[in-house]
């Protein structure tokens, strides 16, 4: 055998080697992931980017037996760039699915955008109740609930448990504040509650003293729904205007993502939310205590958010046995996608991509000197649309500012 | 009535704020005719070096006084070697500022990270005082107190001092101030030093009401440049009436018609702008 040959057979060797070890790898299977790395939002991004890397090591980089890709993007919290982003994950990574983006205005920047090519969104934190509900979009699925659906359980438990008669509210001046204060309206005032005060301070007001000085002080109570670090403000300015009325609140209020930066005035709060750290719900102690340990502090709304979502994204990926690139079937199991464990405990989907969750009331406590949330009531299975009729729900108008009206103001 | 008194001592605690934030500003315009839109970035700077050295055990007003000499150090390094080198040219000089005020916010995202964080107020500070059924913030009141008492030392400082005069004589006409032997190089890093210092003071103080979080340099430019938009640039009265003036207006605005309380906040300057473009105070720029 001359020289060239022997070159030539073991190129084709070397080749056949080649082609047998890419065969028996599959390609990765590509996520495309949208946070917020800089500005205002930038804290709930890092905290979403901690939970779905927490997710991939759990599962050790790999879902349904294929190996992750995952191809980050920064949306700077601009639904114009959101836009851009997600045309660079599809047309030019090639990715399968989308965790993201953070904020709602973002998720309605790329509503069109994913209809239209047909990519599977998974949302960790983007809350605008019409995206699941009068508007749906089938290539979309939520991680998280609407913004109300865990403030109707808050309404009613505020009317019947906590007897409130008399409530004022304040939340942010935008669609997540006016969607959050409308379901707790709805649900409290139907028991016997009644509103009889709503303020909308902007979202990025300096201070808050001119709110709270209006604030009335003959109340049961105040109903607080604020966002990002607004509920850090909100609760450090009342407790020196002396906090005479106690609060109760919307989840991110007092969300974990920022009660570590809390201290006394944060304590006594109730709320309700579809998490809490504290949650006895099946396999939350080893998620809260492995987060903690990797991160350092108690897990929350945004990384639970980016958590769930990886895990729904792995169970449709091994509902397909990894086929994701059969697309309508990878979105088809990604919309009947069940878990029976993690920080949420059970979850399943609605038909709108929706989830359906156990809703907790809790309690701010000093508890181990850090605060956290206790539970104090859990509320099972509570869907987008509690205890009404779906298709009466649907023919209503979504919540806003003034829908439902608010009867009693001024009482 | 309680409405329209504690509404009052909100508007004053305001504004009181906003002259810390407006004073420098309005200073550095004044003499360099440099728009300085970093100084929203050097009040979060001093934000958070304040609330990094009280974590590290320093009492709040060392805190304070270490914050604001930091961030003066850092307004005299901005003036030294980067402003200078474009002496005379505006409008790179208001570029150049812009940018630094994306470096620095960018800095703080990294180095304190996107949380936003509290800083307590000083403990002989904290709660409220009562007068009758009017509960109303003791830190409040304090700050009303810090910018009378900074802006009172200003105004002897610039009245009463040499330094005063040369920097109002360099107001007023720059080259025959150089004529008459003043050095405008000196007198411009001592300004900028101290304009960026009273920033880094003001997110100190501020840091109690306002909290401290990415984003706030965005949040409080914009009033700053009302400020002066509307007292005048380079007046320290004007930039005093006009902190005070927005106060009320931003508070009263929010409180009565909050739908239009955006609106009603840049309706003054508007109406000043058209009625004497200099602002209220503000002395014909050369």
């Amino acid at each position: 055998m001359s020289h060239k040959t022997a070159y030539s057979c073991l190129a084709l060797i070397a080749a056949s080697l080649l082609s047998t070890s890419a065969f028996s790898q599959p390609e990765p299977i590509r996520i495309g992931f949208m946070t917020v790395r800089s500005g205002a939002l930038a804290a709930g991004g890092k905290q979403m980017e901690e939970g779905l890397n927490y997710c991939l090591q759990e599962r050790g980089g790999q879902m349904a037996g294929r190996k992750v890709e995952l191809i980050t993007v920064d949306t700077g919290g601009q639904p114009a760039t959101t836009r851009t982003r997600a045309q660079e994950l599809v047309e030019r990574s090639k990715v399968h699915a989308i965790i993201g983006p953070l904020a709602a205005f973002e998720a309605l920047a790329i509503d069109d955008y994913i209809k239209q090519v047909g990519v599977p969104v998974v949302s960790p934190s983007a809350a605008a109740e019409d995206m699941t509900q009068r508007k749906p979009n089938p290539w979309f699925v939520r991680a998280v609930g609407t913004s109300a659906q865990a403030n109707h359980a808050l309404g009613e438990y505020a009317a019947k448990e906590m007897k409130l008669k008399r409530v004022a509210t304040i939340g942010d001046d935008f669609a997540f504040g006016h969607e959050t204060t409308a379901g707790f309206q709805r649900t409290f005032e139907e028991n016997g509650g009644k509103v009889v005060k709503k303020l909308w301070p902007p979202l990025n007001v300096a201070d808050y003293g001119s709110f709270i000085s209006q604030l009335p002080t003959d109340v049961d109570a105040i109903f607080a729904s604020f966002a990002g670090g607004n509920g850090l403000r909100f609760l450090q300015q009342y407790a020196e205007y002396g906090s005479p009325v106690k609060v109760i609140a919307h989840m991110t209020t007092v969300d974990e993502g920022i009660l570590k930066s809390m201290s006394q005035e944060a304590v006594g709060v109730i709320s309700s939310g579809w998490y809490s750290a504290t949650q006895d719900a099946p396999g939350n102690k080893e998620f809260a205590e492995g987060m903690r340990k990797a991160y350092g502090a108690d897990p929350g709304y945004y990384s639970v958010g980016a958590y769930t979502a990886c895990a729904f994204v792995d169970a449709a990926a091994k509902a397909v046995e990894g086929k994701v690139e059969d697309k309508d079937a990878f979105m088809k199991a990604l919309r009947s996608v069940k878990l029976d464990k993690g920080p949420l405990g059970k979850v399943s989907l609605d038909e709108f991509g929706n989830p359906i969750m156990d809703v907790t009331i809790r309690k701010t406590e000093m508890k181990d000197s850090r605060l956290q949330n206790v539970v104090i009531k859990t509320y099972p299975a509570v869907t987008q649309f509690w205890t009404y009729d779906q298709k009466e729900f649907l023919a209503n108008p979504v919540y806003t500012r003034d829908y439902p009206p608010a009867k009693n103001l001024g009482n | 009535m309680a409405f329209w008194a504690s509404q009052s001592l909100n508007s004053l605690a305001l504004g009181g704020l906003l002259f810390m934030l407006a004073a420098g500003f309005s200073l550095i315009f004044g003499l360099m005719r440099v728009a300085n839109l970093a100084h929203g970035a050097l009040f979060m700077l001093g934000a958070y070096v304040g609330l990094a050295s009280v974590q590290a055990g320093l009492n709040f007003w060392l805190a304070a006084l270490l914050a604001a000499l930091a961030v003066g150090v850092v307004g005299g390094l901005i003036e030294r070697f980067l402003l200078r080198r474009l002496q005379g040219r505006t409008l790179p000089q208001v570029l150049l500022t812009l940018g630094l005020a994306f470096i620095i916010a960018d800095a703080c995202l990294m180095v304190w990270g996107g949380d936003p964080m509290r800083l307590p107020p000083p403990e002989e500070l904290r709660g409220a005082v009562r007068l009758g059924d009017l509960a109303f913030p003791r830190y409040r009141l304090f700050v009303m107190g810090a910018s009378c008492a900074i802006g009172i030392g200003l105004w002897l400082l610039i009245e009463r001092t040499r330094i005063g005069a040369m920097i109002r004589a360099a107001v007023d006409d720059m080259q025959m101030a150089r004529a008459i032997g003043i050095s405008a190089s000196a007198l411009f890093s001592a300004v900028f030093c101290l304009g960026a210092a009273l920033a880094g003071l003001g997110g100190v103080l501020g840091g109690p009401i306002l909290s401290v979080y990415p984003g706030l340099d965005a949040d409080m430019l914009p009033l700053a440049l009302l400020v002066v938009i509307l007292g005048g640039a380079g007046s320290l009265l004007g930039a005093f009436i006009g902190a005070y003036l927005i106060g009320f207006v931003y508070t009263f605005g929010q409180a009565l018609v909050p739908d239009l309380a955006y609106v009603i906040l840049f309706l003054p300057m508007v109406a000043v702008l058209a009625i004497a473009p200099n602002g209220l105070f503000g002395r014909r720029l050369s």
